[in-house]
């Protein structure tokens, strides 16, 4: 029973990763339909970030983790502008190809400046664990999953209550006539994509602390895993990607446990198979009906 | 009729003239081990590229998952020739691969392909990754560790001769009534079932052949490299193929040629650049998506029939 | 109905033409004689610079360039009664098995070097295998540890294809024995790296010889970062110690997370983990009651001199310790060395002969003997870390 509580702690921890992740590829696929594989990268320059402020600069954890949100948006836009924009109007297939070409730049452009090396980040937060009835948990898993949801509350807020919002879910919908009623498509998307870098950005701090490693491929393997989990959830949808990180989580960790370690990626990779095919977008999403 | 069998003949003359070539150029000793491991290397991503067209350009699927039905044909190739290393035994590992990358490719194909744009990608990559995971866990794949010293039967000339074949099997399947009818699935899937073509079935055959291709260049890869790992085929693997298609210019089987060779040549010259070499080629890619959007020759294809009407035409004016 | 027969009549006639011109292509079937220098004496080095196993790769690289700015420094290599001095050629193969051999074919035929050190993964550098025996060149692998890489399919060796590290029988088994007698654990639970030969070859190899019982075995993949899962599994099956082969970015979290989850058991790893860096991302409290097998120990500097330089001067090029990767890749570069002084020809030919006669080879990861099927014959040690510092060693008989 202990066992099992345990698992569900390293589930939901696991997941909570996972679903921080996937809240950035929800929000950029929900507006443009891009799968931005330069996501994951994204999340790898905010480590980084992070890493650089804390050792050179000295500066706390808050400030870290905000200035690395702020730095992974500028980064997000500036990609945006330069990579994407100019592909809006060409086939979806060549956007895809760009975001990889730039998820490429990013790794290796990383790996020439600072080596590929494994590195270790910066303890500024002790790690305390808390027990009680035999399970253990410790103050960053707590801290993680406070934020993954956090997140996904001031997300859905924002999509949901404020203008820029709303124009958001018009230019998901329809970017022509959310031009033709005053809404400034660039601006909208602009934001979209702070926004999501942004989670990513503070994803990189807050994983590079729970781990205490980080290197310039980090990004590849959890950003694949969060976009899985984002499709499970369907795509576009904020709940939708939180809860699919957290059967993502759990998923491996009930695989693992049972000691089929060996295939809990195949696992994952099965159970979306299944559910595309049950619900073909996902469990949030929405099924747009076929029009003649 | 005629403008038909003069064209194919134009064809088959290229063909020849491109061996001759290559097999010139060995004799020479203009091409060295090196050389002609580019140009090994770039025939065995036409065939793959070529596959990944039918089903990305011609029938309009994105499978994200070619490297999966690969891996098939490559172990496939790798163990059956440990035990009978004759190039009999070799021809008949490819055809066990293409068997169980067709049957493989049923199974993932039947429920998934109903799925539609990027949630077809994504679950084929699923399965493609699952392809992989099986085995990097079976004994008979001798797992991660993969397999090396399969012996070294397919020289140059043979990859060269197979990628003229496939290719020349996927272009008159293009042009064949199946083509069109998978061609017209692409282009209105409502419309195509409407004039009465079974949309699955023909989206199915598409993405069978593809795999069938994709296995074809797995075997002759196990064969001119020698060593086949799982993690050759990862997920990295399918969108390298992927990157060829939509450079080429997705529908255009002439694209796809010159994309493997750019690339191919590319990928070579990089190799004097050390480290810097990814970089180059991630920015090259950017770059080239961003100026030319449809790829390098877009929907364009190379047709020695046209030509020849055009001369004709031109002629009689 | 028709036109499909004629397709099918068309394409067979093509195949047969095509056929019958594979088979009259002009096979050169000449033996090389190997490459030879020219004022200087290139060596080649193919090596995974980018792609997933980077960060080792340039850890073999730095290794590579001390010893070489080191030999160039002393006038470079003896050759008869001149000395040259080394050129290293040095190209990435991305960690990819199909650009490995490219990079081979290319150093070999292009840059004409004489001698190859690297790659650093057993599937690269088997791919290389072909290009380095058509062109006669000899590979010295820093760290392709599968017991089949030096052979061919039938069990002879290959006559140019060398290594610096151990096969993964000899370690995995030799752990197996510290974990029996020296640590006397009953119950072992396993964890291996399931992403290359290195883990799934260790494990194989510790299995065969481990007479204790094997409580639970389970895997992880190369970039994995969350254990706690296996860990919490492992926990109430009441294990005397972990057998964990696989390399320091992972087994650092898997000490981390196993001592954050109550698991106080050692820890017994491969020569992958030992690098500085293991300590800092467990936490040096946590690297505690950790062992792993290596060649050289960052302690051997008090009884090896040759060890003792190359810490030495390693720390003050690149400011860090010296990891393992960069210590057998140094020693790769002075076999080659040791390999032409001996046969007084920098022919590479000559080169493979004299790397095969190897006898009593003083190198930092140990003095050298290479048997007969290319690996070297070196003792192995046991290090202990204590608060993340290595404080005592063992001798594995």
């Amino acid at each position: 029973m202990q066992t099992i509580g345990q698992q569900l702690i390293n589930g939901l921890s696991l997941g909570s990763i996972y679903a921080l992740l996937a809240l950035g590829y929800t929000m950029v696929y929900g507006i443009i339909k891009l799968i931005n594989f330069a996501h994951g990268d994204i999340y790898m320059l905010g480590a980084f970030w992070g890493y650089y402020v804390i050792n050179v600069l000295h500066v706390n954890f808050i400030v870290a983790l905000l200035s690395a949100m702020v730095f992974c948006a500028l980064v997000g836009v500036v990609i945006e502008a330069i990579a994407y924009r100019p592909l809006r109007h060409s086939p979806r297939i060549t956007a895809l190809i760009t975001a990889i070409g730039v998820s490429f730049l990013l790794e290796n452009g990383m790996s020439y400046l600072f080596t590929a090396n494994t590195r270790n980040f910066p303890q500024v937060i002790k790690t305390v664990t808390w027990h009680f009835a035999g399970m253990r948990i410790s103050n960053i898993q707590v801290l993680i999953l406070v934020t993954a949801c956090l997140l996904m509350l001031i997300l859905e807020l924002i999509i949901k209550k404020t203008k820029m919002g709303k124009a958001m879910r018009a230019v998901s919908v329809d970017p022509t006539a959310a031009q033709l009623v005053g809404i400034n498509l660039n601006h909208t998307i602009s934001f979209t994509f702070a926004l999501g870098s942004a989670m990513a950005g503070a994803a990189g701090v807050l994983i590079g602390l729970y781990y205490n490693s980080i290197d310039p491929l980090m990004g590849m393997t959890p950003g694949i895993k969060a976009f899985v989990a984002a499709v499970i959830g369907g795509i576009g949808s904020v709940p939708g990607a939180s809860l699919g990180g957290f059967i993502i989580g759990l998923l491996e960790t009930a695989v693992q446990a049972i000691g089929l370690s060996a295939y809990k990626d195949a696992v994952v990779y099965v159970v979306l198979i299944v559910i595309l095919l049950v619900l073909p977008a996902g469990i949030f999403g929405k099924n747009v009906k076929e029009k003649v | 009729m005629k403008t038909t069998l003069k064209a194919n003949a134009v064809w088959l003359g290229v063909m020849i003239l491109g061996f001759v070539v290559i097999d010139a150029a060995e004799f020479a000793g203009l091409v060295n081990t090196f050389i002609e491991n580019m140009l090994v290397t770039i025939g065995i991503n036409v065939i793959l590229a070529t596959g990944l067209n039918l089903i990305i350009g011609f029938s309009g699927q994105f499978s994200l998952g070619h490297a999966g039905f690969m891996a098939i044909g490559a172990y496939a190739t790798g163990i059956i020739t440990q035990s009978i290393a004759t190039p009999l035994g070799f021809y008949l590992s490819m055809i066990v691969g293409i068997f169980v990358a067709i049957i493989a490719a049923l199974i993932v194909g039947i429920p998934t392909l109903r799925l539609r744009g990027d949630y077809l990608a994504i679950a084929t990559m699923g399965a493609a990754e699952i392809i992989r995971i099986l085995i990097n866990n079976l004994k008979i794949t001798n797992g991660a560790a993969g397999l090396f010293n399969i012996p070294a039967l397919a020289s140059w000339a043979t990859v060269y001769t197979i990628m003229c074949v496939t290719t020349i099997v996927t272009v008159n399947f293009i042009h064949s009534r199946g083509g069109r009818a998978v061609m017209s699935v692409r282009e209105d899937e409502i419309a195509a079932e409407a004039m009465g073509i079974n949309t699955t079935r023909w989206k199915l055959a598409a993405f069978v052949f593809g795999a069938a291709t994709a296995a074809i260049g797995g075997s002759l890869h196990a064969a001119y490299i020698q060593t086949i790992a799982p993690s050759d085929f990862n997920i990295m693997a399918s969108i390298a193929i992927l990157i060829i298609v939509v450079l080429g210019g997705v529908g255009s089987i002439t694209g796809t040629f010159v994309a493997a060779i750019v690339l191919g040549a590319l990928d070579t010259i990089l190799q004097n650049f050390g480290t810097l070499r990814m970089i180059i080629y991630s920015l090259a890619l950017i770059l080239i998506m961003i100026f030319k959007p449809t790829g390098l020759l877009g929907n364009w294809e190379l047709s020695f029939k046209r030509l020849n009407h055009h001369k004709e035409v031109s002629a009689h004016e | 109905m028709k036109k499909w027969e004629q397709t099918t009549i068309k394409l067979t006639a093509l195949a047969t033409i095509a056929m019958t011109l594979a088979g009259c292509s002009t096979a050169k079937s000449s033996t090389s004689q190997g490459n030879n220098p020219g004022k200087t004496i290139k060596i080649g080095v193919n090596m995974e610079l980018s792609g997933s196993a980077a960060g080792y790769g340039n850890q073999e690289k730095q290794g590579i360039q001390l010893a070489v700015n080191q030999i160039n420094k002393n006038g470079g290599i003896k050759v008869g009664s001149t000395k040259k001095k080394i050129q290293l050629v040095i190209r990435d193969n991305k960690t990819a098995n199909t650009t490995a051999a490219s990079v081979a074919a290319q150093l070999v035929n292009n840059d004409k070097v004489v001698a190859v050190v690297g790659p650093a993964a057993t599937n690269a550098g088997t791919a290389s295998i072909p290009n380095m025996t058509k062109a006669a060149v000899p590979s010295v692998s820093p760290s392709a540890t599968d017991p089949g890489y030096t052979l061919q399919k039938g069990g002879t060796v290959q006559p140019y294809i060398f290594r610096a590290c151990y096969q993964n029988n000899f370690q995995g088994s030799s752990a197996a024995k510290f974990v029996t007698k020296t640590l006397k654990a009953k119950r072992v639970a396993i964890l291996t790296d399931n992403s290359s030969d290195y883990g799934t070859g260790l494990t194989k190899a510790f299995k065969q010889a481990y007479t204790g019982t094997v409580a639970s075995s389970q895997t992880f993949q190369e970039g994995d970062k969350d254990f706690n899962a296996i860990l919490t599994s492992l926990k109430h099956k009441k294990v005397d110690a972990i057998y964990a082969p696989g390399y320091y970015s992972e087994l650092g979290l898997i000490i981390k997370q196993a001592r954050q989850a109550g698991i106080n058991v050692p820890i017994i790893g491969s020569d992958g983990m030992a690098d500085a860096k293991l300590a800092k991302i467990a936490g040096n409290h946590n690297a505690t009651n950790v062992y792993y097998t290596t060649p050289f120990s960052t302690k051997s500097g008090a009884t090896n001199p040759t060890a003792a330089n190359f810490l030495k001067a390693f720390q003050a090029k690149y400011q860090t310790t010296a990891p393992t990767f960069s210590a057998l890749a140094y020693d790769s570069v002075y076999m080659i060395k040791a390999a032409i002084e001996n046969e007084k020809s920098a022919n590479s030919v000559k080169i493979a002969d004299g790397l095969a006669k190897l006898k009593n080879f003083k190198g930092v990861t140990g003095t050298i003997t290479m048997n007969k099927k290319h690996n070297p014959e070196k003792s192995i040690v046991v290090e202990k870390l204590t608060q993340g510092i290595v404080k005592q060693t063992y001798n594995v008989q």
